[in-house]
């Protein structure tokens, strides 16, 4: 079908898919925070420790891309989402932003001579960016469903305080810890991103005492994964959302995205095999000494459930950011989105998604050949 | 739709208190602490990008070892400096949102598109390719490599594009238009925007000026080689590449300057009448070569504008115009308004500009009330009401169109308002142009040198060489202060003043970040420093040394 037919309300559905993508694909890409989580646990020897940041090192830039692209795409599709979380929240991405800068320059500085800082400041760095990025992302994540304290006012543009949105309190993000759901999803994103490094490890090293080590701790983040997500998972599931109507005006709907995964039975597909994927890589991993795969499917499993998630937030009339401060204020993919034009101009550039993708792939494939070899990583 | 706009509009009617003067000035000094702290390593990016790039090529042309050390020894380099880049633009990125949400919104439509673009097409090329640039060398083959190695300079280029065609938009909106039904400007032409001759010219003329403080860092850190008798074939052969790819960037640079004034002087008058300090204009007007300005000048006094100038009678108008009697307005021209601009439109003062701006803002408040009153009426069914409020909103819409121009002046309380500082405008400029024209005399000067083999003899030269090193960053970053500071008050040229734009936050989150960036970015520029002095001193690796891709850093490149 011609882009030119298409209407506003079909590239809002679009781009709130691309982004909902390359949502997945970032909470996937955080693996490499979960390895820097682990590197006191698992890099006790010089060797060790130099073995897990090369095996980070070729992968961090791609996670920290995969971010700035995710921001930049909310950005250009829903600007007002953007200037309502960003400018309000701000100490939660603060405080995610710093541990990305010091992260980005650990990598480069860590393996210095007179680095200034010393190795253990940046491998402090490395560690921090590990736990705090996970958490705070996941909680900012879970603010989708569980809302946040706003007010939007086009309005105000012509009146004396000309900010169109507002936050409602002076804690500005930090408040989203006192949400207990806010926190349980923070913390099964760490466990999980911890899970994915351990699988990255085992499939990437050859060490055989990291993937003894790794596999020890792939099992305690499992447990602690579980504990974490399934009960989110249930709230969720049980979870009154609002709805907005023909005219956008917002309403309760009970068991809303219960609701919304029955009207989108694509969405329910990806996150049942998502987890299946999840816990089939996970559960071979651990039962089979041998097997090393794991990383694909819990990878795969990783990217289907957070985009399942990710959709069923937006899609369906469902207010995706919704305000605990003026339920009308709640953000729709239809009220915040970026105009028809600059929708269409942007899907035409998303048509190399999948050109970016495979040179991607390449990239990895001729890189990764020796690290899997473990006399080369040894 | 509408009415879900209107319910958004309509929640948060109660309207809070008006925002802390201090909240901008922080906010401020926070996105330029962070923008010139990026941009002290953007430019060593692009520049010795293209200079390692070449030096590749020549490597896989030649098939000369001394080009792949060469190439490598610099790739070094880009590493340390590309890592701190990477950090410090992903702050810049969040702050647009963090600290100028208001931006945000009602730019995001346009501005939003070049950022998703620069994400998906340049930052992955970038990303990937430097991995292959840095662990490749012995794992694709050398054209996959070379290739990977002008991969990561063009990414890193097409990255500069798109942000230059965001940057370009706020100095000279093109390709839109005021939506009052979203409260926000609106992208009406993708091409005018991304195309537009004064992005063109601005991507140009900063990713060239990069090649030039580029090559002055080659030049320089071979020079000290020369000086210390050491790596004298290596340090030659980077002075001849680096000098050749600095000159022919800065013709581009002076080429693309000259046009960057006259676009300037067209579009943006107030920042082309700081620039050059000018208060009265006319038509034949001198520039001031070199001159001190008067700091108690203001733009409605008597007083001279300079105690000491230097001038070059017409040029300024030569300048501003391309003829040697072209009209330019000064700083208080601009303020009184009435003369004729380039089209030949009798200007108005800032003050009417003001009144209309406030009558602008008005409408939209009148705009947002009979919206309301006319879904009321549609809810009723009452067509007569509905036909009234129509009619209405179409008058209203046809107001916006014809003022909104003039909008971002409805934001000010006097025409003072609408002056940046004229005096860091001013000296930023010539600061700017006369290093650039040190470099343009060095550069082929040592082109010649080098290859008369006398370089390798001139101790003197090569210290000046060592020396000017820091001339290219100030030379680079007083660029910017002069586009961007020259742009004040604005953030969106006319459109948006940056009272207008920031987040509604207490101007203490603001101090607290400022300072904690201020922190970090002075110890991870100390510490880029000590890296970077060592890996010069270490030098280039043995010729028969082994190739371990990791020998620069465990993780990174």
């Amino acid at each position: 079908m011609p882009l030119g037919t298409l209407d506003l309300a079909f590239y809002q559905n679009y781009w709130w898919c691309i982004v909902s993508l390359l949502g997945a694909l970032l909470v996937f890409m955080l693996f490499v925070q979960g390895g820097q989580s682990l590197l006191y646990s698992l890099g006790k020897t010089d060797a060790q420790l130099a073995a897990l940041l090369r095996s980070l090192g070729k992968k961090w830039e791609l996670t920290f891309t995969t971010l700035v692209t995710f921001g930049g795409a909310f950005f250009a599709s829903f600007p007002l989402f953007y200037s309502t979380s960003f400018g309000g929240a701000y100490w939660v991405w603060m405080l995610i932003l710093l541990s990305f800068v010091v992260q980005a320059v650990s990598y480069e500085y860590i393996s210095r001579k007179h680095n200034l800082l010393g190795r253990s400041a940046y491998r402090g760095f490395l560690f921090a960016n590990g736990l705090l990025a996970p958490v705070l992302l996941g909680a900012a994540v879970s603010t989708l469903f569980h809302g946040a304290e706003f007010t939007v006012g086009r309005g105000n543009l012509a009146g004396l305080m000309p900010v169109v949105s507002v936050w409602q309190n002076s804690w500005h993000g930090l408040e989203a810890v006192a949400n207990l759901w806010n926190v349980a999803l923070g913390l099964a994103v760490f466990f999980l991103s911890r899970c994915l490094a351990c699988l990255h490890f085992i499939n990437n090293i050859g060490d055989t005492e990291i993937r003894r080590k790794s596999r020890n701790h792939l099992l305690y983040n499992t447990v602690g994964f579980l504990l974490c997500f399934l009960p989110w998972l249930v709230c969720l599931l049980l979870k009154t959302g609002l709805t907005a109507d023909a005219d956008g005006v917002l309403a309760e709907e009970s068991f809303k995205y219960f609701h919304n995964f029955l009207a989108a039975p694509a969405a329910a597909a990806f996150l049942l095999l998502g987890v299946v994927l999840v816990l089939a890589g996970i559960l071979t991993t651990l039962f089979r000494p041998a097997f090393r795969r794991g990383i694909w499917p819990a990878g795969v499993g990783t990217v289907l459930v957070v985009l399942a998630l990710l959709l069923v937030a937006g899609l369906n009339e469902t207010a995706f950011y919704p305000s605990l401060s003026d339920a009308q204020s709640s953000l729709t993919i239809r009220n915040s989105s970026s105009s028809e034009v600059t929708l269409k101009a942007m899907s035409v550039v998303s048509l190399f998604i999948p050109f970016v993708l495979a040179y991607i792939c390449w990239a990895w494939r001729a890189l990764g050949k020796e690290d899997a070899a473990p006399e080369k990583s040894k | 739709m509408l009415n879900a706009l209107a319910n958004v509009t309509a929640a948060s009617a109660d309207a809070v208190a008006p925002l802390a003067p201090t909240l901008v000035d922080w906010s401020r000094a926070q996105f330029a602490l962070t923008a010139m702290f990026h941009w002290c390593f953007v430019p060593l990016t692009l520049g010795l990008g293209v200079i390692m790039a070449v030096m590749e090529t020549l490597y896989v042309k030649t098939g000369d070892p001394k080009w792949r050390r060469t190439t490598r020894f610099w790739q070094k380099i880009f590493g340390i400096n590309f890592a701190i880049g990477v950090a410090t633009g992903i702050i810049l990125e969040f702050e647009f949102g963090t600290n100028w949400s208001n931006y945000s919104w009602l730019v995001g439509d346009i501005f939003g598109a070049p950022l998703a673009i620069e994400g998906i097409l340049a930052f992955f090329m970038e990303a990937t390719f430097i991995s292959i640039m840095f662990f490749g060398w012995d794992k694709v083959g050398k054209k996959a490599h070379l290739a990977s190695t002008w991969l990561t300079t063009a990414g890193a280029t097409f990255s500069a594009l798109w942000i230059l065609v965001a940057n370009a938009w706020m100095q000279n909106p093109v390709g839109w238009r005021f939506n009052p039904d979203t409260m926000r400007t609106e992208m009406t032409d993708f091409w005018a925007v991304a195309l537009s001759p004064f992005a063109i010219n601005k991507f140009l003329h900063t990713v060239t000026s990069s090649w030039m403080l580029g090559a002055a860092v080659v030049v320089g850190i071979a020079s000290w080689y020369l000086l210390k008798n050491r790596e004298k074939v290596f340090a030659l052969d980077s002075v001849r590449v680096a000098a050749a790819v600095g000159f022919a960037g800065l013709l581009l640079t002076l080429y693309t300057g000259d046009k960057s004034a006259y676009q300037v002087a067209g579009a943006q008058p107030m920042k082309f009448a700081a620039m050059e300090g000018l208060y009265d204009g006319g038509t034949g007007v001198e520039i001031t070569a070199v001159g001190i300005l008067n700091a108690e000048k203001k733009y409605d006094d008597t007083q001279k504008p300079m105690l000491w100038d230097v001038a070059l009678p017409k040029v300024l108008s030569l300048l501003a115009t391309h003829s040697l009697d072209g009209h330019v307005p000064g700083v208080s021209d601009i303020v009184r308004g009435g003369y004729k601009d380039k089209d030949g439109v009798t200007t108005l003062s800032v003050s009417e500009k003001m009144a209309l701006g406030k009558a602008v803002r008005r409408a939209l408040g009148e705009y947002t009330a009979t919206s309301k009153a006319l879904r009321e009426a549609q809810k009723r069914g009452d067509t007569a009401a509905v036909a009234t409020a129509t009619a209405h909103l179409e008058a209203q819409r046809k107001t916006l169109d014809a003022h909104f121009k003039y909008f971002g002046y409805g934001f000010f309380d006097s025409p003072a308002d609408a002056i940046p500082h004229v005096p860091l405008t001013f000296y930023s400029f010539r600061v700017m142009v006369i290093i650039g024209v040190y470099y343009f005399a060095l550069f082929p000067l040592l082109c010649w040198l080098v290859k008369t083999g006398r370089f390798a003899k001139m101790r003197g030269l090569q210290r000046l060489c060592v020396c000017s090193v820091p001339l290219a960053y100030i030379c680079s970053q007083a660029g910017w202060i002069v586009a961007e500071v020259g742009r004040q008050p604005w953030a969106i040229q006319d459109i948006l003043p940056l009272g207008a734009a920031v987040s509604n936050l207490d101007p203490t989150n603001v101090k607290v970040t400022f300072f904690i960036f201020l922190a970090l970015f002075s110890v991870l520029l100390a510490a880029e420093l000590r890296i970077l002095s060592k890996q010069i001193q270490a030098g280039p690796e043995p010729l028969s040394g082994g190739l371990d891709p990791c020998d620069a850093g465990l993780g990174g490149h």
